[in-house]
């Protein structure tokens, strides 16, 4: 065992890992953010999306101590400073953007991503970028009315006329 | 997985003394390798994580004029920096998906040499050169079947050196469940004549499709294309998304369409 030091959602966090340990268990076990979660655990799903250093990961396929020291944010630090839900989390609530909420997290991580590169995005591409990120209540169109609201273009009314 | 040491060295000279050790292996981006570990399909006492190793990142231009790319580069860092060779970029960006590209490279996926792969045809189509710290590899000599290439136990990718083609295109039938092509090819039209790769439909890997290629250098139009048979089907995949002689059809669909698209 090592012991692993990263910045976690702007705070330091210290705990051990193997050399198997992966990102995402050292966050649910490790640091105890159980908000990243493991669906598939075969790189596929995209519920374990995270940033480190900035860029959007699989926190399955990263290991621990290859990113000792690095700069996380997991979906726990999405939320505003007061606690409340931030702009794309409460674009998610709006727009019923989840139903079982398991790939949540994986998804407004993905959506960070895209809208710090792309502000602006279509729903062509939100629809591309979003590929690796996999709902199985395939509540797809929800999601994607969520991104383009929290993008801040219009949006269609989400009940049926 | 099984457990396993891992080493993390910060120059391109420690990688390679870590990996002189007989129970060490490479770790590039880890976004096939990880999960293949985690199948326990692949293991070994230590992994020499290469991610720390900023010499090897990075993409310039030689005085050929070539586009060099570091073996450590990520392909979203291809798919940004590459912009002297629009086809290579346009490949790198549609390899897997956004967070897979954030951490997969370009050594990683031309050591591994999955059948299915993207970057094995870009790097045949365009005749590229695959660097490892003691030699330069032509990408003709490097590719030697599923799985398969001239890299020696511990040699590593430092740099990939890609001539860039008057016209070129990478069109790949994508297998939406894995994101990797069921049938893709690369299409590259040089001064000298044109080259064609072609990644998942072989079982032998990515191999060049000579009858194209001189109906190409010949005439550089889909209609060329159109009027050649289909490659034979001996020897491609046959898998539950398409049968042998699908992907054999496959192949000459998406050499038109590469051709079509190619600028």
């Amino acid at each position: 065992m090592t012991k692993v030091t990263m910045t976690v959602n702007g705070k330091t966090r210290t705990a051990e890992a193997e050399g198997r340990t992966l990102l995402a268990e050292w966050l649910r076990e490790g640091v105890r953010l159980t908000g990243t979660h493991i669906g598939c655990d075969t790189s596929q799903c995209g519920a374990c999306v995270v940033h480190v250093n900035g860029e959007a990961v699989k926190a399955c396929s990263v290991l621990a101590q290859e990113i000792d020291g690095a700069e996380v944010t997991t979906v726990e630090g999405m939320a505003n400073a007061d606690g409340s839900l931030g702009v794309i989390q409460q674009a998610f609530q709006d727009y019923h953007g989840l139903q079982c909420g398991f790939c949540t997290p994986g998804m407004v991580m993905s959506t960070a991503a895209l809208l710090k590169d792309n502000p602006q995005p279509t729903e062509a591409e939100v629809r591309h970028y979003l590929e690796g990120n996999i709902c199985r209540c395939t509540g797809y169109h929800n999601i994607v009315k969520a991104v383009m609201a929290a993008s801040g273009q219009q949006v269609a009314p989400v009940a049926a006329e | 997985m099984y457990n396993f040491e891992l080493v993390k060295p910060t120059t391109l000279q420690d990688a390679v003394a870590a990996l002189k050790d007989d129970d060490a292996q490479a770790l590039g981006g880890g976004q096939t390798l990880l999960p293949t570990m985690k199948a326990r399909l692949a293991m070994s006492d230590k992994f020499v994580a290469l991610s720390g190793v900023a010499e090897i990142r990075g993409i310039c231009t030689d005085d050929d004029g070539r586009i060099c790319i570091g073996g450590g580069t990520t392909h979203a860092d291809v798919a940004k920096g590459a912009t002297d060779y629009p086809a290579l970029a346009s490949t790198a960006a549609r390899i897997g998906d956004p967070a897979v590209r954030n951490r997969g490279t370009i050594g990683g996926s031309l050591a591994n040499n999955d059948p299915s792969a993207c970057y094995p045809a870009a790097a045949l189509a365009s005749n590229a050169t695959i660097c490892t710290p003691d030699r330069e590899i032509a990408a003709d000599a490097y590719f030697q079947g599923m799985f398969e290439t001239a890299l020696e136990e511990g040699e590593i990718i430092t740099e990939v050196k890609f001539p860039v083609p008057q016209k070129a295109a990478y069109e790949k039938f994508i297998q939406p469940a894995s994101r990797f092509p069921l049938v893709a090819v690369f299409v590259a039209k040089f001064s000298d004549g044109v080259r064609v790769a072609v990644t998942g439909a072989s079982s032998d890997g990515v191999f060049r499709w000579s009858e194209a290629e001189a109906a190409l250098s010949d005439n550089f139009s889909a209609e060329a294309i159109l009027g050649l048979s289909a490659p034979s089907s001996d020897g491609m995949i046959s898998d539950l998304h398409g049968d042998a002689t699908y992907r054999a059809h496959l192949v000459k669909v998406m050499t038109a369409r590469a051709v079509k698209a190619a600028i």
